[in-house]
């Protein structure tokens, strides 16, 4: 059985449909990433997914648990299972970076203070944030709380990880070094990840499987040469990076000049 | 004509849908605040409600005692303007001490609170949703009523009663000083008269009003900030929205109770 399945989901914000009908089985062990463009409905997958949102139908089952059905206690006991890092990083301005990392450690588990500690250190030092750990989140840069959000996710040692973009923003060897981060947690820990993100190089990378995303229907799932093969045109578009309204330089050139001539006359 | 009915009929229901919110998120505070008491509760909550009784009391206190010494000043002198024509010079004591035990300390408390911290903590909240920090504490399977607003809550509970006490006394001393240079009056036989005149039930009036305020305050600050959707505008949106709305609502609750217990009193 799949560790996550989303079953028929609709989602409306004020009658308008982001997902429709959509399914998707997101299997044991595995890095899935989700592709596709902006407004294709990613990151409303992924609220609905962490039961941010209600849908207005469809069953999305986390665990075999139906996280659109279920009380507010099982919905908490199963986020204890996710470590989530937000596109905006969402680290608690009010925090350091120290604080932020041990946040569920503290409030979660039974740890002593020094057990904690050693595990924030080991948590920063991954990301390369070791020496920044008494810094609050408005002291880095955007790169930096990028890396911070990423760390303070699998705090818990989670079964999941969900990661929302994580690269944006960062500069090619981190984002690279973020890569290898996320293969050693699978490998290492047998991590179920997902991550969305637009960086096509880290997408074939990072993932065991890719599910590509349009106008908020699944458009294409499979592995990473199922995906590279698949003739969809908007699978080919999107891998080949062609734009959907080209700049038609001939008619821009053409306003350009009646724009001047009407100026010139009116002077 | 049928666009008016329109109008009440919809700001009436969104009026409805507000105040149904804010006893929602007064129930659920209540069944957290449990959580945030001392010995039994989570250690990290009770010393969140100890940082915000800092910042809700000792840090307003200086401008809620300049306000009161004022306010005693002006009552003072005006009261005796008028009472000086009948001889009855005396009754001034009994207006300033029995004005601020009941109503003004309790009052003038809730508004400076209401513009300092119910102000802050809309701005606080409305920040941490725009930022995506209330929905990461949820996915970090905290309650965000229980985190964030039911340490305030307890701080608010303690906090606004102490404060109005100190007001009460700061006015009453007010009126102390004016007696004592108008009339030559010494201030121990001043206060011997003050408390000849403020009986029990006054200063209980006076507690219950400050505690019905301060969950004004802090539910409308924070219903407020919770509301929050959209940007940086919306917060600063909510903040003069919080102000406005808790201290209209302090001044129609002050109201309600000096009406209930003129008629008690009565009886």
């Amino acid at each position: 059985m799949s560790l996550i399945s989303v079953r028929d989901l609709v989602v409306e914000y004020d009658g308008r449909r982001v997902l429709d009908g959509f399914n998707l089985d997101i299997e044991a062990g595995e890095v899935t990433v989700l592709l596709g463009g902006s407004g294709s409905g990613k990151s409303t997958l992924l609220r609905q997914i962490l039961g941010l949102e209600r849908p207005k139908s469809g069953r999305i089952y986390v665990k075999g648990t139906d996280i659109t059905r279920c009380s507010g206690a099982e919905l908490k006991k199963i986020r204890r299972s996710i470590g989530v890092a937000f596109q905006s990083a969402a680290l608690f301005n009010s925090l350091s970076l120290e604080d932020n990392v041990a946040l569920t450690l503290r409030e979660h588990t039974a740890l002593t203070s020094s057990v904690i500690d050693l595990i924030v250190w080991m948590k920063l030092a991954v990301v390369g944030l070791a020496n920044f750990g008494k810094l609050h989140p408005q002291e880095l840069s955007g790169g930096m709380k990028k890396r911070a959000a990423v760390a303070r996710a699998p705090a818990l040692d989670p079964e999941i990880l969900v990661l929302d973009e994580p690269s944006a923003g960062l500069d090619p060897i981190v984002a690279a070094e973020l890569d290898e981060l996320i293969l050693f947690l699978k490998e290492a820990f047998q991590i179920t990840a997902l991550v969305v993100t637009h960086e096509l190089p880290s997408a074939f990378r990072i993932a065991d499987r890719i599910a590509m995303l349009f106008n908020g229907s699944l458009l294409a799932v499979g592995t990473k040469d199922e995906i590279r093969a698949d003739q969809h045109p908007r699978v080919r578009q999107f891998l080949n990076r062609v734009p959907d309204n080209p700049v038609h330089t001939p008619a821009l050139a053409c306003y350009l000049e009646r724009y001047v001539q009407t100026r010139e006359a009116k002077s | 004509m049928a666009n008016l009915f329109e109008i009440a009929g919809r700001e009436t229901l969104a009026e409805l849908d507000y105040f149904g919110r804010m006893n929602i998120q007064l129930w659920d505070t209540l069944r957290g605040m449990g959580r945030a008491l001392p010995l039994i509760g989570n250690r990290h909550r009770w010393h969140a409600a100890v940082q915000q009784m800092l910042e809700i009391g000792v840090e307003a206190l200086p401008m809620v005692a300049l306000l009161a010494m004022c306010s005693g000043f002006i009552l003072a002198m005006q009261g005796a303007s008028e009472l000086r024509r009948f001889g009855a010079l005396h009754y001034v004591i009994d207006l300033v001490a029995v004005g601020f035990t009941r109503e003004l300390g309790p009052l003038l408390t809730a508004i400076a609170v209401s513009g300092r911290s119910g102000s802050a903590f809309a701005a606080e909240i409305g920040t941490m949703k725009v930022t995506e920090e209330i929905d990461a504490l949820k996915v970090m399977a905290f309650d965000p009523v229980e985190f964030v607003l039911a340490p305030k809550y307890l701080a608010a509970l303690i906090a606004v009663p102490c404060l109005s006490i100190v007001a009460g006394l700061f006015g009453i001393l007010a009126g102390g000083l004016f007696m004592f240079f108008s009339t030559h009056l010494g201030l121990v036989l001043y206060f011997r008269y003050v408390l000849a005149s403020i009986v029990l039930r006054d200063v209980l009036a006076g507690c219950v009003k400050s505690l019905a305020f301060a969950t004004i305050i802090t539910h409308v600050g924070c219903l407020e900030g919770f509301r929050v959707r959209g940007g940086p505008d919306a917060v600063g949106h909510s903040t003069t929205m919080a102000v406005v709305r808790s201290t209209f609502l302090v001044v129609v609750a002050d109201a309600i109770f000096t009406t209930i217990f003129y008629f008690v009193g009565k009886a």
